[in-house]
């Protein structure tokens, strides 16, 4: 599994595109905002909660069909499914170097970008706390939705329109977290169901994504 | 003779032929009756005046829109286990139904909504969580479309609507903890203090029963047109091969 997961890591550093990418993709949505909804400090404050947690949801949706994609063509996928670790193992390995290489460094990147976009100093260690707990949430759920749409040759599309609505309760409790930190308010609550949805999903969609593997391997 | 012999298809075919028009008609005659008396014979509400009787129309979608989506979790589950080809066809023709369902809740609920609350549409729970579902319909009719063979878009589907029921489950609950609601409580519960008075709630029943018919027909017509569309599909890769 470790071997697996180192694997994929490589890959996805050296194979270049995806890593940075997600990134980019992040810095550039951010930035797009305050062009968009005009240069006020105070409405900035407001949005920027709900802003910074969208924005890291599609950049966490831009590198989702790489996940299975490229093993499915060249065959390695099948290997991996007739090899002796259980396929739901692979399937949490590929979920946690998604993470790694998109979840975590948009984790450790969305603090220097609260800057710009002027969150309130209060919110910065909810942002993290929440980005922290959320992002493997979105890894898992992505890697499920990459696993459904693996076999189709347009995938990516539907991929988003399967994935989004998922997403919904994970970016409802980590938006609301941090608004909550930045309003000085008790934001405990929201963190705790945040983990529980993260806990939830890695215990269980492991399962749901190798039996669409091996439906779409059959 | 078991129940499951009905999930034959030729057994399936035989006995849903003779069975149709009769749904048809009871569907027919409970929504005249209910959307006739309820449009015409009962009182309006002394706040809302006259745009209460939307209600005929709106609780009974917005109750088949849910009830589909169980109905498909059913099939598909059915599908799985058992893997019955009518159940996962069921579950593929009940999809647009609900869909509708959905969007007719929605629309009789922002027309409604206008006068009453003074708009179309707000980020209420009940509202939000059913723009959730019409999404999980959209994604769910897509993986269908999208996939050529039919058993592995059955399973796929079905895969699909297990995990999205519990994730719907969980959106229903989470915009609840998001905002707080604008959308009246239950207007039908077995608490008698909760829900309508008894003037509306006649009518409303006959029309919820005539929607569930109306239901039971359109997917027992749909999954009649899934099965011929599979036979055609059989027939053609037959030809091919000889």
């Amino acid at each position: 599994m470790i071997a697996l997961l180192l694997r994929d890591l490589r890959l996805a550093v050296r194979a270049g595109g995806g890593f940075g990418l997600g990134l980019a993709f992040f810095l550039i949505v951010i930035i797009l905002v305050p062009f968009g909804v005009g240069p006020q400090v105070d409405l900035l404050t407001r949005i920027a909660p709900g802003i910074l947690w969208v924005a890291s949801l599609l950049a966490a949706l831009l590198s989702l069909d790489r996940i299975f994609a490229l093993d499915f063509e060249d065959g390695s996928l099948g290997l991996l499914a007739t090899s002796p670790l259980p396929l739901e193992g692979a399937a949490l390995m590929k979920a946690l170097a998604h993470w790694i290489t998109t979840g975590l460094p948009l984790t450790l990147v969305a603090p220097a970008l609260g800057f710009l976009l002027s969150l309130a100093p209060e919110a910065y260690s909810y942002l993290l706390l929440s980005l922290l707990l959320g992002t493997p949430a979105l890894s898992m759920i992505g890697t499920f939705g990459a696993a459904l749409t693996v076999g189709l040759r347009r995938g990516g599309l539907l991929l988003s329109l399967l994935v989004l609505p998922l997403y919904v309760p994970t970016l409802i409790f980590g938006a609301e977290a941090v608004r909550r930190g930045a309003d000085g308010l008790d934001a405990t609550g929201a963190l705790i169901l945040l983990g529980t949805i993260t806990a939830g999903c890695f215990a269980l969609l492991p399962f749901a994504t190798a039996a669409t593997l091996r439906m779409n391997l059959r | 003779m078991s129940f499951w012999e009905y999930a034959n298809p030729k057994k399936f075919m035989g006995w849903t032929a003779p069975v149709l028009p009769y749904v048809f008609g009871a569907a027919a005659l409970c929504l005249t009756i209910g959307l006739i008396w309820g449009f015409f014979f009962t009182p309006d509400d002394f706040r809302q005046g006259s745009t209460v009787k939307i209600i005929y129309l709106h609780v009974p979608a917005a109750t088949m829109a849910t009830g589909t989506w169980f109905m498909m979790l059913a099939a598909s589950l059915i599908w799985v286990v058992r893997r019955h080809h009518v159940s996962a066809l069921a579950a593929r023709a009940a999809a647009p139904i609900g869909l509708t369902m959905t969007l007719i809740g929605l629309l009789t609920g922002a027309i409604w909504g206008q006068p009453m609350w003074g708009t179309y549409w707000a980020w209420d729970p009940r509202l939000t969580s059913f723009l959730i579902l019409f999404l999980f319909y959209l994604g769910y009719i897509a993986m269908w479309e999208a996939i050529e063979d039919p058993d592995t878009a059955a399973d796929l589907t079905s895969v699909l609507c297990m995990v999205g029921s519990v994730f719907a489950i969980l959106s229903r609950y989470a915009v609840n903890f998001w905002n707080q609601g604008l959308h009246q409580g239950a207007s039908l519960s077995l608490d008698a203090e909760e829900h309508v008075s008894d003037v509306f709630w006649q009518p409303l029943v006959i029309c919820i029963v005539g929607f569930v018919l109306l239901f039971v027909g359109l997917v027992l017509m749909r999954t009649r047109t899934e099965i011929r569309a599979r036979r055609i599909r059989a027939l053609e890769a037959r030809a091919r091969r000889a």
